[in-house]
């Protein structure tokens, strides 16, 4: 019985070399499509001179979910040959990223935030980039009746007593900004009525304050593109402190070695260059009939309340 | 259902006009799951014999992490792989996150306990004595293992279709390790997450009844073979 025991594991033995030399055989006769996926990873062949190489971008959704990115990001790609690798996440954890040196350069929409990240050396070489604007959306039964008031701290505590309300709950920008709107209207956010955080994108936060009939604060990029589909209504814009200003840095090479300086600082030039000025002010105007971003590189950010 | 409908035509629409980036995302998505399937068959499949005819000590203990791993939730895989390939990871100086080949690692994570465990299942059905008595007969060991292997090719077809199915239409890991870059690393699941968080429900719906007819085809193949033999 030992002995047949014993047959019986060199066969498995033998058996399982053999499979993993053909494994080995296979990951062989498999540099093909390993090849075919390298070559893919770069860039398409529009690139002159080869790739130059890769940077993460940190960002926020609503860079990525408007489809600004997508616009722009070809453009970039063509004439400089860098990929740019967009990770959209909340500004909380895009600027999380920057600080653990996983990303070569950040978007992002949280200036009071961003400023802890330029005081702690993790972001350099900020420009302003653009903004627009954030709005309070609503169903159109309206039951806090938010709309026609003018005060905003009112309208967050009328909002505050009626709900319900959806947060995003992600840590992101406009989390950060809603939780600031509460504040100054001197409202603790766990006592808003039925108020829900979703912990997820603003578009799919708009899609579950939608479906709860619930008040959200979003940025107007991400609800014009989603609002075809949406039965909220606006019921607060148009207030000076609801603007939502972007800004891109480049992750510190000197607290974070790994960071590919040359080309994020190429990247952050790209998006404060004239053309791609232009190319954001232009962007949505067709689709939505008005511009989602408004650009500002090169303006004084005190003229944004900064 | 105005929605499904418009689904329909919009995959039709997108198929037969040839979209290029739709044709990328369905090559990407059948390379990538199927790279790592193939991994996970050729370390799976023999850790399977391993498991199911081994005698070692806590093979038992191994068997209920095969099973356990069978279920395990591929986000957290995903989480974990992430961690060990961002650049503040242990191996981030490769710069493999964000990368087609991340996907492939977190999805052969993700399968591997799949394989092991339908090919042990299956292995264990077959009488114990029947490779001591193959060699009686007087077959050599890679002719006992092509023997033995065709006794078991049910569960060993079943073990790659439960592999495959399971990464082809998983999101969660392949979001976080694979960052849905447009043109790289976008999959039919994180396209379709993202096509939703868009508000394009229509495109969404497409990819799903692309993914649903992509993973029908390569089932259909594989339950051909498995069943071939069996008319």
């Amino acid at each position: 019985m030992i002995a047949q025991r014993a047959n019986y594991t060199r066969v498995f033995f033998t058996a399982a070399s053999f499979a993993l030399s053909v494994a080995c055989g296979k990951t062989d006769s498999k540099s093909d499509p390993s090849a075919a996926m390298a070559r893919d990873t770069s860039q398409p062949s529009t690139v002159a001179g080869g790739g130059a190489g890769s940077i993460i971008l940190a960002t926020t959704t609503s860079t990525e979910d408007s489809g600004l990115l997508d616009s722009l990001l070809p453009r970039f790609r063509a004439e400089s040959g860098i990929d740019v690798k967009v990770i959209a996440v909340g500004t909380g954890a895009a600027l999380d990223m920057a600080r653990r040196g996983n990303a070569d350069a950040v978007l992002v929409h949280a200036p009071a935030s961003e400023r802890e990240y330029v005081r702690s050396g993790d972001l350099t070489e900020g420009r302003l980039i653009m903004h627009n604007d954030f709005l309070l959306v609503g169903p159109v039964s309206d039951p806090a009746k938010v709309k026609g008031r003018s005060n905003l701290d009112e309208a967050m505590k009328a909002i505050a007593k009626a709900g319900p309300f959806v947060s995003r709950g992600d840590g992101s920008g406009t989390e950060k900004m809603e939780l600031a709107l509460w504040k100054a209207a001197g409202i603790d956010p766990v006592s808003v009525a039925k108020r829900e955080a979703t912990g997820q994108g603003m578009g799919a936060t708009l899609n579950i304050a939608d479906q709860h009939r619930a008040y959200t604060l979003t940025d107007r990029a991400t609800y014009l593109a989603l609002k075809p589909r949406l039965s909220l209504v606006p019921v607060f814009e148009g207030h000076p402190k609801l603007l939502n200003v972007y800004h891109a840095y480049v992750v510190n090479p000197a607290k974070h070695p790994a960071v590919k300086e040359k080309l994020a600082q190429s990247f952050v030039a790209f998006l404060a260059s004239p053309e791609t000025q232009r190319a954001i002010g232009e962007f949505g105007r067709s689709r939505f009939g008005q511009p989602l971003f408004i650009p500002d590189a090169g303006q004084d950010s005190s003229k944004l309340g900064l | 259902m105005n929605d499904f409908s418009s689904g329909f035509r919009e995959a039709a629409r997108l198929l037969a006009g040839g979209d290029a980036e739709l044709y990328g995302i369905i090559g990407r998505t059948l390379l990538i799951s199927s790279v790592a399937t193939l991994c996970s068959i050729v370390i799976g499949v023999p850790l399977g014999y391993a498991v199911a005819r081994g005698r070692f000590p806590g093979r038992t203990f191994l068997l209920g992490a095969v099973n356990t791993g069978m279920g395990m939730p591929p986000v957290v895989v995903g989480l974990v792989v992430w961690l060990l390939l961002a650049r503040s990871g242990p191996l981030g100086q490769f710069e493999l996150i964000y990368t087609k080949h991340a996907m492939v690692l977190a999805q052969f994570i993700i399968s591997l306990p799949l394989v092991v465990g339908f090919t042990a299942a299956s292995i264990q059905a077959l009488p114990a004595q029947l490779p001591d008595l193959l060699a009686m007969l007087g077959a050599g060991r890679l002719r006992v293992l092509w023997l033995i292997s065709r006794e078991a090719h049910l569960g060993l077809l079943a073990a790659v279709m439960a592999g495959f199915g399971a990464i082809v239409s998983e999101v969660g890991a392949s979001m976080t390790v694979g960052g849905n870059l447009q043109g790289s690393t976008r999959v039919l699941t994180t396209a379709i997450v993202t096509t939703t968080s868009r508000g394009e429900v229509p495109l969404a719906l497409a990819l799903g009844f692309i993914l649903l007819a992509l993973s029908f085809a390569v089932n259909i193949l594989l339950t051909t073979l498995q069943q071939r033999r069996d008319g």
